[in-house]
């Protein structure tokens, strides 16, 4: 199932400082879900760089305001992880959120690119009301091991 | 409430090289530590500025911003920037970001300081 109540909801404020924690938990969660030790890598990067561009862009660097990271297992084929981050940040046009080109070697403005790069499935939507909503899926390689599917392999009372 | 940077950086010099070591993580939070320490290093108008990342497991878009920046102050200075050590999950976001032509990357110090 992979709409429904997320599994996973973290709300933490928009301070960088916060983003290795954020980077932890959803590698942690990849792992479980059967990605390699790259692939949990690149979907934290992914994750990394969606937030400081809430934090950057959205809410102009302020530290103080609400970030929400959500997460749920998708059950296709082998497996994957579906994850959305909501923000209360002002609302963009659409058609703006753009990697740059990468012949022009320059500082900034990789963070989409890369999110494209590393995900399979990138939706940016408007929240009702107010913030945006950036919807990421990443699937697990058909070539990788077993399927892992988020139970609890020892029985879950011990 | 006070912020640490997380990231502590080593500095030393061999015959007008400057070799430094970042040790953590290299993101939003930590590469302003990052830059500021390049900046000091080409302040010294070093030859050769050496950035070791065998103590990096993770950086993100803007550690790769700021290393960008150091290389065209490099360049202007006529000065060689390199790096080295870096790990594979480092290596590829310099690969999905296609930097990794941009720069001159060795495997060990030792190669950067020739390189």
């Amino acid at each position: 199932m992979t709409d429904g109540r997320p599994h996973i909801t973290v709300e933490m404020l928009s301070n960088p400082v916060y983003l290795s924690g954020a980077r932890q938990l959803v590698s942690s969660v990849a792992q479980r879900l059967g990605f390699d030790e790259m692939a949990c890598s690149q979907i934290a990067l992914a994750v990394d760089e969606a937030l400081c561009n809430v934090i950057r862009h959205g809410y102009d660097r302020a530290v103080d305001r609400p970030i929400w990271l959500s997460l749920w297992p998708v059950e296709e084929g082998k497996g994957g992880l579906r994850i959305v981050i909501e923000d209360e940040a002002k609302q963009v046009d659409l058609d703006a959120i753009k990697g740059r080109k990468l012949e022009d070697v320059r500082p900034g403005g990789l963070g989409v690119h890369i999110i494209r790069e590393v995900m399979d499935e990138v939706k940016y939507e408007r929240r009702e009301g107010a913030g945006m909503r950036l919807t990421l899926v990443k699937r697990v390689p058909m070539t990788a091991g077993p399927k892992v599917t988020p139970k609890c392999e020892r029985g879950c009372d011990g | 409430m006070a912020e640490r940077t997380g990231l502590a950086i080593g500095r030393e010099e061999r015959d007008g090289v400057i070799i430094l070591t970042p040790e953590g993580d290299v993101d939003m939070s930590c590469s302003p530590a990052l830059r500021e320490a390049i900046r000091r290093a080409q302040d010294a108008r070093p030859k050769r500025l050496v950035v070791d990342l065998s103590q990096v497991d993770y950086m993100d878009s803007s550690g790769l911003a700021t290393l960008v920046e150091a290389m065209k102050v490099a360049r202007g200075q006529k000065a060689a920037l390199v790096l080295c050590n870096m790990s594979a999950k480092v290596r590829a976001i310099f690969e999905i970001a296609r930097l990794h032509h941009y720069f001159t990357i060795t495997g060990t110090v030792e190669d950067a300081l020739v390189g």
